[in-house]
Parts: C-alpha cells; sequence; structure tokens
C-alpha cells in the first residue's frame, strides 16, 4: 500500500474545487475545444449528434413501442428525454473515469486545479446534451404535447443530477487514476443500469410490487425521474427529491474527504 | 504583489511504480481473500526513491541551475519546484505564480487555427481569455505568420509550428519561471529575435529555475547550481565551482 501523505491541508479539497470554479474560463475553453476538435472537419459538424439521436429514438421507439403495444404519443416522449438524459450521465461517468488519465501531460506540466479536468468533462458533455435538447421542442409539437408550468422543475433536477454525478465524477476518477481495471467495471455497470433503469420502459409497466421497491435501490432511476417527470409534465414522487437531496450531501461530503487525502498522489499514480 | 520564495523541507519523493499486475483491483481483491500477509516485495510494488533530503531555498532575484545525469532527479525536482508533485514527506512552501516551460507544445490542437492554438495555449499558461485578447496580435505579429494565422495549425510547417508556440508560451512573465533546456527555435533571423524575446522573459523572472546540460548555457544564465545525483543535493553553490567540478569529470 502506497503511504499515505503525512500532512494534509483539510481544505486543500475545497480549495482545489473553488478555485476550478473561479478559473471558469479553463474548463469552458478547453471543454469547447473537445467538442470543436471532434466535428471541425464535417460539414455538419456537431449536429452529428443531433442526427444520431434522432435515428435511434425513431428505431427504438419503433421497436419498442410495437413490442409493448404503447401508444406512441406516450411513449416515444419518454424515451426521447430518457435517452438524452442517460447519454448525459452515462458521459459524465464513463469520461469522468478517465478525467485524470486523459489530461496526464497537462496535469504533469501545469499547476491548475485537478477538478478542473472534471469540470472539463461535465461542460464538454453539457454542449453535447444541448444539441440533441433540439430534439424536443420538435417532438413537443409533433405530439402537441403542452408544455406546463411544471417544466420548470426539471432545470432544478438537472441542477441537482450535475450536484450528484460531480461527487460520483470526483471519487471514481481518482480510484480509476490508481486501479485502472475499475475503469472497466464502471462502463460496464453503467450498460447493465441502462436496462435496470425505466428508460427503455416505463416504471407503470412494473406490475410486480417487489421489482417497483427493487428500483428504489437504483439512484439513476430517481435522478433521472426529477429530470424527467417534470418535463413530461408530472411531478417527481416526494422519495425522488429525497433521495436525490440526501444523495448529493452524503456523496460531497464523502468526495471532499476522500479527495482531501488522495489529491496529493494522483500526480503520482499517472 | 508578493514576493516570490520558493523553500523545501526536507523534501523525500517516492515514486510507487505500478505494473500492470499491480495496477489492477483483482490483485487488491484477491490478496484479501487470502489473507495473508502478503509484503510489498510480493505484491510486485516497486518502490523508488526519486528525491531524498532536499533542502533548499530559493531567494528572488536567484536564478538556480540544475545539472545532473540522467535518472538523478532534476525532472521530479522541476515538478516539485514548480507545485505539480506534493512531496511524500517534508515540506515544499512555494510562493508566487509558477510557470513550466518544459514543453512548449502543451495544449495546442493541430486541427484549430493558429489563432485559436493562441488561445488553448495562453489558458493553459494561465492567461484570462481578456488578456490573450489583448496580446493576441502582437503574438501574430512576433511569430510574422501573417494570414497563415487563420488557417489550420496542421497546415503550418515545422518551422512555424514551432514560432507559433514558443511565441505564445514567451507571451507570459512569471514570477518564478520552470525550464528544461533552453528555448530557442527557427531560423538565424527569427533565432535572434527569440533569443531576445527568451532574455526578456527570463530577467523579468524574479526565480528562474532551468535544467541543462550545456556549461555554457549555465554559466550565461545561473548565480547558482544545485547539481542532483542519485536523488540527493550532491553540491549546491558557486556556478563556477561546480561547473567545473561536474563538466570536468
Amino acid at each position: 500500500m502506497v503511504r499515505p501523505v503525512e500532512k494534509t491541508n483539510k481544505f486543500e479539497a475545497l480549495k482545489d474545487i473553488l478555485s476550478a470554479f473561479k478559473n471558469y474560463h479553463l474548463f469552458m475553453t478547453l471543454g469547447w475545444q473537445d467538442v470543436a476538435t471532434r466535428y471541425r472537419r464535417s460539414r455538419v459538424g456537431a449536429f452529428w449528434l443531433t442526427i444520431n439521436m434522432i435515428v435511434m429514438i425513431t428505431v427504438l421507439g419503433a421497436v419498442f413501442g410495437t413490442l409493448f403495444k404503447v401508444p406512441i404519443e406516450q411513449f416515444l416522449p419518454n424515451l426521447t428525454i430518457g435517452i438524452i438524459v442517460w447519454g448525459f450521465i452515462t458521459g459524465l461517468i464513463n469520461e469522468g473515469c478517465l478525467g485524470f488519465i486523459s489530461a496526464q501531460d497537462t496535469i504533469l506540466q501545469v499547476r491548475m486545479p485537478l477538478f478542473t479536468h472534471l469540470l472539463r468533462v461535465v461542460w464538454r458533455n453539457m454542449i453535447i446534451t444541448a444539441h440533441n435538447l433540439l430534439i424536443l421542442p420538435i417532438l413537443f409539437i409533433v405530439f402537441s404535447k403542452p408544455i406546463s408550468l411544471i417544466s420548470v422543475l426539471s432545470l432544478l433536477g438537472f441542477i441537482l443530477l450535475v450536484i450528484n454525478l460531480c461527487w460520483m465524477m470526483l471519487v471514481f476518477s481518482i480510484i480509476c487514476t490508481r486501479f485502472r481495471d475499475l475503469t472497466q467495471i464502471i462502463q460496464n455497470a453503467m450498460q447493465v443500469l441502462f436496462y435496470a433503469t425505466p428508460i427503455i420502459w416505463s416504471v407503470e409497466m412494473l406490475q410486480e410490487r417487489f421489482a417497483l421497491a427493487f428500483l428504489n435501490f437504483n439512484p439513476f432511476y430517481h435522478l433521472l425521474s426529477i429530470v424527467r417527470e417534470p418535463l413530461l409534465g408530472f411531478l417527481p414522487s416526494l422519495t425522488n427529491w429525497i433521495v436525490a437531496i440526501s444523495m448529493a450531501m452524503i456523496g460531497w461530503v464523502f468526495a471532499i474527504l476522500f479527495f482531501n487525502r488522495y489529491r496529493k498522489r494522483v500526480p503520482y499514480w499517472l | 504583489m508578493n514576493k516570490s520564495s520558493i523553500e523545501l523541507k526536507n523534501v523525500e519523493v517516492v515514486f510507487p511504480v505500478y505494473n500492470a499486475t499491480n495496477l489492477s483491483l483483482k490483485n487488491r481483491v484477491l490478496s484479501a481473500v487470502t489473507g495473508g500477509k502478503i509484503d510489498r516485495a510480493h505484491d510486485g510494488a516497486v518502490i523508488v526513491k526519486g528525491l531524498q533530503q532536499i533542502n533548499v531555498k530559493i531567494n528572488p532575484g536567484e536564478r538556480v541551475g540544475l545539472v545532473g545525469h540522467n535518472g538523478a532527479g532534476k525532472t521530479t525536482l522541476l515538478r516539485i519546484l514548480s507545485g505539480i508533485y506534493q512531496p511524500t514527506s517534508g515540506e515544499a512552501d512555494i510562493r508566487g505564480e509558477c510557470v513550466s516551460l518544459i514543453n512548449i507544445g502543451l495544449g495546442i490542437d493541430t486541427e484549430a487555427t493558429g489563432r485559436e492554438n493562441i488561445l488553448l495555449r495562453g489558458v493553459m499558461m494561465g492567461m484570462s481569455p481578456a488578456e490573450i485578447k489583448k496580446i493576441s496580435n502582437d503574438i501574430v505579429d512576433f511569430t510574422g505568420l501573417g494570414d497563415f494565422i487563420d488557417l489550420p495549425f496542421r497546415t503550418y510547417s515545422t518551422g512555424m509550428q514551432l514560432r507559433l508556440a514558443f511565441a505564445v508560451s514567451t507571451a507570459v512573465k512569471p514570477q518564478i519561471l520552470v525550464m528544461d533546456e533552453w528555448l530557442s527555435t527557427g531560423d538565424e533571423e527569427f533565432k535572434e529575435r527569440a533569443d531576445k524575446r527568451m532574455a526578456d522573459v527570463v530577467s523579468a523572472a524574479e526565480i528562474l529555475i532551468l535544467a541543462s546540460h550545456s556549461k555554457e548555457l549555465l554559466l550565461a544564465n545561473c548565480t547558482r547550481l544545485i547539481w542532483l545525483e542519485h536523488g540527493k543535493i550532491h553540491m549546491d553553490g558557486n556556478p563556477e565551482e561546480i561547473a567545473t567540478k561536474y563538466f570536468g569529470q
């Protein structure tokens, strides 16, 4: 086992995180650049993201809509928002695992907050998600779905989602830098969770009580609900909110303690 | 602005070397299951002592040269001095903003235009976009790239690429400047201007730390030499004296 660093400043982790936000131009410039580079020589550019998403949703909608025999105007909005939000979640978690590893060159040469590298991942994925969001107005118009005032709540839900994902990224990125195999395990788990979360299927389809109780243990179910339900005009359950908020609080306390302990070690593990 | 200073007290750096087997969680879990006491050697963890008993105090105005054979710990010490590594034990107190010019190509995106790369590289150097905007035209003038600045970086010749990287990297005037070898680049005409610009940056820095294998360079720029050997300070002091001993062997 690696010898722990003897002297640790109690506020080092917090300082790192705060200065990452203070130097917001860093993660914004780098995150924007990541997206720009990916689509630089393409004619349609980042709107390929939108196109890919439309294709995927159409196919999934056709296949599963028929299989489940659910009316399409009910099924498709549910599916679309679910897939977009899930794409954001997996993007953050999967790329977050590699957050420090892929910024290796920078970390070993420039002194900047480590959290900047994670915020860069968040920002990059927010830009990508913004492109996908373009589908929503089209969808709402096509199915002439009214947008209720409740939808505003999903913004709150989204903020809560990001807060939660950030602490997960922080913890995962540290562990994954030390134990490289963990990245694979986490990415695998995310794939499994896709099916365990009501994205393609909906909660109403669950007939057994048992399964419903089980669903409550899936943190991403709650995180997804607080973003998706208001957009569809429903209020998320109280349990959804409570789980999301308490998870954010407990998670962040843990993540900060964890980061405090291992922040110094990260450059050595690269 | 506060004066810069560097103080290292009993700094020690221990590198864990993880090979593929060691890096994995599998072994951790498996060894926990077997429950036996598996010591370090069994575990495969190799530990390299990068630096030991480093005590250095650098005051503003000092120009410190770093010499030592390959593997003596120069890069590790440079990283400690620029605050990238924090010592495994001991204390490192580094005050002042520090810029390291070790790899001036860091942050450059070959698909982006020259102008975008000024922004990218500038941000890496610690400037804000507003600051970069202000000096961006100076940088373009200095490189002499002209209209090429709005073309993708990959279309540049190697010389042009170096010019741009050099120009942005030397646009900041940090309090502490850390360099691994001197930056010099380009054809005769550019080299002259580049050397002058480099000299400006160096003289503006309160503290210079320069690792180099060139005797002339060290003697011309440094007021103090530190000779590293096997991760320890072998000698520290007058440049002429140490240079004759180090290069004279």
